[in-house]
């Protein structure tokens, strides 16, 4: 075809990927009988083999044909559903998604697995069949040797050509597959002075000769099958028996108005074969309460014809969902049909009918989605939001000029504050509405936990229950993206180092089956996530004694519980002899919880000895907006992001606990915490005018576990900040996340609170450098 | 500069199509000249809001239409004598190509003076001993009228020092 395809093939893949996922979460919710769910497996492999057909990835096509097959087996209830077949599915899938990825540059897929699964597959299908016309059905599918050849019916609406498509090329592609004659049926053809050269009058009938699957012509009709009337039969050479099909016909009353007719259907149908009609006439109303246009008839008819099961059901296509129809083949003559060949067209033409009724299924749903959801790239949104958050600015600007003016008396005063009221109140729910476009519930990421739990869990011989709630939870889809992978790396880590082997479990007294618990909700402006299990817990003190090890503590150091359990974020905690331990993949808990810090979030962790352990990540809404603590220091403003200030408080010179002659060390609720002058810290002036003052305003933050005191000149308000990278045309700068603009238009710096935490740590290192320099310079001297 | 002179250099630019025009700015009783396409615009002077912990000359950043732009102050970068900010003081926002990406940077000068179309045969090689400024950031000098003007690499000036991109931490110790 002329059409170029490959603009389609990101969204092909993009779908692909997306029906896989879909494949494997109904897979491992799969138990027998559920229909719906195999239905949902059964159409997401069928999408898949029709897009690859089209674009040409045969391998993918390949691949998932074999799998449809079987699944339709599965369908039909020929098979059953058992742990090993779902097993034997998910590894399909993840074969497609080998395949799929191979087409994109992605990794060679591994050929010598999807032969190996393939033949699996194919062992099932025969297995089940019994008979050879399973492994026929595949060698002819796939090899085709026989000479056979196509009868085609293409009729197509008359708006055809508008909409760009073509049926001579068409017919063109259908010529490479094969030897293909053309027989144009003009019945339709107007008189040539009514004749419109837009509008397709002409139907054919093409015959073509070739080896091809079924599935390769029909697929050049793909573009243009909701268009038209496609039959497509198979010639045999062989001359089939006759077959008797009984068919019971019910249609709606309203039938007649959909512009159904079925008295052309009955016409349709007996250019089948032999046709007997037997009119219903039960449910026929008396003639005064007759409506014109209602039907209440309705048909048995028997027809005697050399045709399959899908000839007939195509005549009533149209009006399917409109009626009751039952078409059942009547088996007394020809018992005998034991030709392999018949025997695959029999089922391929069920099967085909019920791939339709899929799609039809499929189209609809799809259908209804399209008119409720769009695709969006998402640069387009974040610069949306960049737009509004310079509203939001200038209308914070604009507000403090009106509030400037709102001396001054008059009606025009009035007006305009009137108005930028209302700016005010419009830009707020512009700016929430646009922050919730980019916010997807958290089941995107929920979604793959039930795949990696079924696992894992079986690799390591457990057996754990997922639990997932707050699956509908929302969060920003960057925020999403990249919590993924420390998500996993908890779960991993619980599955492996939290829950225990059965055994074990018994005779600790707990039921064998571990549970995993995935939560999600709203705090305040953040989500929270758990990832609870009920497993063995941390030991404490084998933590204790490594981060001993490490240096990490010393010896005599008093920790609380909580605080060693906090040891297993530090970096350098998890080194190549504490993998065996405690995490097992070589990356540490460490990374987890710096990716989640680069989010702006925090993750912390909760153990009980023998009754499990509790992971909690919280992390703010969006990354680009921030609630925020303005601050003064010295002469400017600065945000604190509110997450992590516990508490501000005012401490008079009591509080202050010196340590070798400097105050170092603050007393709040029982504890000892270091303090940070920031101006200190900052390099500007009148550091140390405020140390001598008698009261000293602090705000403590947070940061993995650590308590630090900010000192502080004043509190302004709390706001929502936009936040503004530094980096785009600065850079990094250690102990700033960001800038945001205030609503006078200047700009304000985000702290970040361990990079200063960090900083301040340094900053006590060169500090105590320089007074021993100083010390030594001054003795130097002292000498000289 | 006269009206008549900038009629002249507009003149001379539809003579020569090879000339690159230059703007150049005052600094310090000196004349600079920058690649005009690299300017995106003029600003007077505003406070901006200092960044801590930088050297003197980085001033800060200020708010160019939503977008955080940082501020050098050019007579320190040079460590020339101090001077208060005034009415013609002006702040030159350039765009400037760090390798990976394009910033977009301001420099505070003291005034800004022409612009002039240069052909490449009218510059002449640097000198090996700079006067103001480090040589290692000037192209070429140009005697205009009397004047020398120092043509200034800004790609240069503004990813050296703490200014580059991938700048190791700076040490907290002063």
């Amino acid at each position: 075809m002329s059409i170029d395809l490959s603009q389609f093939i990101a969204t092909f893949l993009e779908e692909s990927y997306e029906g896989i996922d879909v494949m494997e979460n109904s897979l491992l919710s799969l138990e027998a009988d559920d229909d719906e769910a195999i239905n949902v497996i059964f159409r997401a492999a069928h999408s898949i083999k029709g897009g690859a057909g089209t674009f040409g990835f045969n391998e993918v096509a390949d691949f998932t044909h074999v799998v449809e097959t079987l699944l339709d087996e599965v369908r039909s209830g020929q098979q059953n559903v058992t742990p090993d077949l779902i097993n034997l599915l998910l590894e399909s899938v993840d074969c497609i998604k080998g395949l799929l990825e191979a087409t994109q540059d992605g990794p060679q897929a591994d050929l010598q697995q999807i032969e190996d699964v393939k033949q699996r597959l194919q062992v099932y299908i025969v297995a089940h069949d019994g008979a050879d016309d399973a492994s026929e059905e595949n060698t002819e599918d796939s090899a085709g040797t026989e000479d056979q050849s196509w009868e085609i019916h293409f009729s197509a609406e008359s708006e055809i050509l508008e909409n760009g498509h073509e049926p001579a090329l068409m017919f063109s592609a259908l010529a490479d597959l094969g030897t293909l004659s053309v027989t144009a049926e003009l019945d339709a053809l107007p008189a040539l002075s009514e004749c419109d050269p837009q509008l397709l009058y002409l139907s054919w009938s093409l015959n073509c000769q070739s080896d091809c699957p079924k599935s390769e012509i029909a697929e050049v009709f793909e573009w243009v099958e909701d268009e038209c009337r496609l039959v497509i039969n198979k010639i045999v050479s062989q001359k089939a028996h006759s077959r008797n099909w009984q068919i019971s016909f019910a249609p709606q009353s309203d039938v007649l108005n959909t512009g159904n007719d079925p008295a052309l259907m009955f016409i349709a149908l007996a250019e089948l074969g032999d046709l007997k009609v037997v009119a219903n006439t039960d449910k026929l109303l008396s003639l005064h309460e007759h409506i014109a246009d209602a039907l209440h008839i309705s048909w048995q008819l028997s027809l005697n014809a050399d045709c399959e099961k899908q000839q007939i059901a195509d005549i009533f296509e149209w009006v399917e969902d409109l009626c009751e129809l039952q078409i059942s083949e009547l088996s007394a003559t020809d018992k005998q049909q034991n030709n392999a060949v018949d025997a695959k067209d029999t089922s391929a033409g069920t099967a085909d009918n019920k791939k339709a009724d899929g799609d039809k299924a499929k189209a609809r749903s799809s259908k209804a989605a399209e008119s409720t959801s769009i695709r969006v790239d998402t640069d387009k949104i974040d610069s949306l939001i960049n737009r509004v958050g310079e509203l939001v600015i200038t209308q914070a600007m604009l507000g403090q000029v009106g509030d400037d003016l709102s001396d001054i008396a008059g009606v025009n005063t009035e007006r305009l504050q009137e108005g930028l009221e209302q700016l005010e109140r419009n830009t707020r729910d512009l700016q929430e509405d646009v922050m919730r476009v980019r916010m997807l519930p958290v089941s995107f990421v929920f979604n793959r936990f039930p795949r990696l739990v079924h696992d894992v869990s079986g690799k390591l011989s457990k057996k754990v229950e997922l639990i997932i709630s707050g699956e509908q939870t929302e969060i920003d889809k960057t925020v999403m993206e990249k919590i993924g992978d420390p998500m996993v790396h908890l779960v991993r880590n619980s599955l492996d180092h939290g829950l225990e082997e059965p055994a074990q479990r018994i005779a600790a007294g707990k039921p064998e089956t571990g549970t995993l618990k995935l939560d999600a909700y709203h705090q305040g402006g953040f989500v929270v996530i758990d990832i609870i299990d009920d497993g063995n817990g941390l030991n404490t003190e084998k933590i204790r004694a490594k981060a001993i090890e490490k240096e990490l503590i010393t010896q005599d150091q008093q920790l609380s519980d909580d605080e060693i359990n906090g040891l297993i974020f530090k970096p350098g905690f998890s080194t190549a002899d504490v993998v065996s331990d405690l995490s097992g993949r070589g990356v540490g808990l460490d990374v987890v919880m710096r990716n989640i810090e680069s989010l702006g979030g925090q993750v912390s962790v909760k153990s009980e000895p023998g009754k499990g352990s509790a992971f909690s990540i919280k992390l703010p809404l969006t990354l680009a907006i921030l609630e925020g603590q303005l601050v003064r220091v010295h002469e400017d403003t600065y945000v604190i992001p509110l997450v992590s200030i516990v508490e501000t408080i005012v401490i008079n010179k009591e509080g202050k606990n010196p340590i070798a002659g400097e105050e170092k060390l603050l007393h709040f609720r029982d504890e000892y915490i270091s303090h940070l002058d920031l101006k200190k810290l900052f390099n500007l002036p009148g550091a140390d005018s405020a140390a001598g003052s008698d009261t000293t305003l602090v705000a403590i933050v947070e940061n993995a576990g650590k308590k630090v005191g900010l000192v502080v000149d004043e509190l302004y308000g709390q706001q929502q900040v936009v936040i503004k990278s530094l980096e785009v045309n600065f850079k990094r700068i250690e102990g700033l996340s960001g800038a945001t603009i205030l609503g006078d238009g200047s700009v304000a710096l985000i702290l970040d609170v361990a990079g200063l935490i960090q900083r301040g740590l340094n900053f006590e290192v060169a500090s105590a450098v320089q007074s021993r320099n100083k010390l030594q310079n001054e003795r130097t001297q002292g000498y000289l | 500069m006269s009206t008549e002179n900038w009629q002249n250099q507009a003149a001379e630019t539809q003579h020569n199509s090879e000339g690159q025009q230059y703007l150049s700015f005052v600094l310090d009783a000196e004349e600079y000249g920058i690649d005009i396409l690299r300017v995106q615009e003029l600003r007077g002077w505003t406070p901006v809001t200092p960044v801590p912990d930088m050297p003197e000359y980085i001033k800060g950043v200020l708010n160019l239409r939503g977008a955080i732009v940082p501020v050098v102050d050019l007579r320190k970068r040079f460590g020339l004598p101090e001077k208060d900010y005034g009415p013609t003081t002006v702040v030159i926002v350039i765009k400037v190509d760090s390798g990976t990406k394009e910033r977009i940077m301001g420099i505070i000068v003291d005034a800004v003076a022409e612009t002039y179309t240069l052909t490449q045969d009218q510059i002449q090689p640097p000198p090996q001993i700079g006067g103001g400024i480090s040589s290692e950031f000037i192209t070429g000098l140009v005697a205009q009228e009397e004047k020398m003007i120092v043509l200034m690499d800004i790609d240069e000036l503004m990813n050296s020092d703490e200014l580059a991109i991938d700048v190791p931490a700076l040490s907290n110790a002063k």
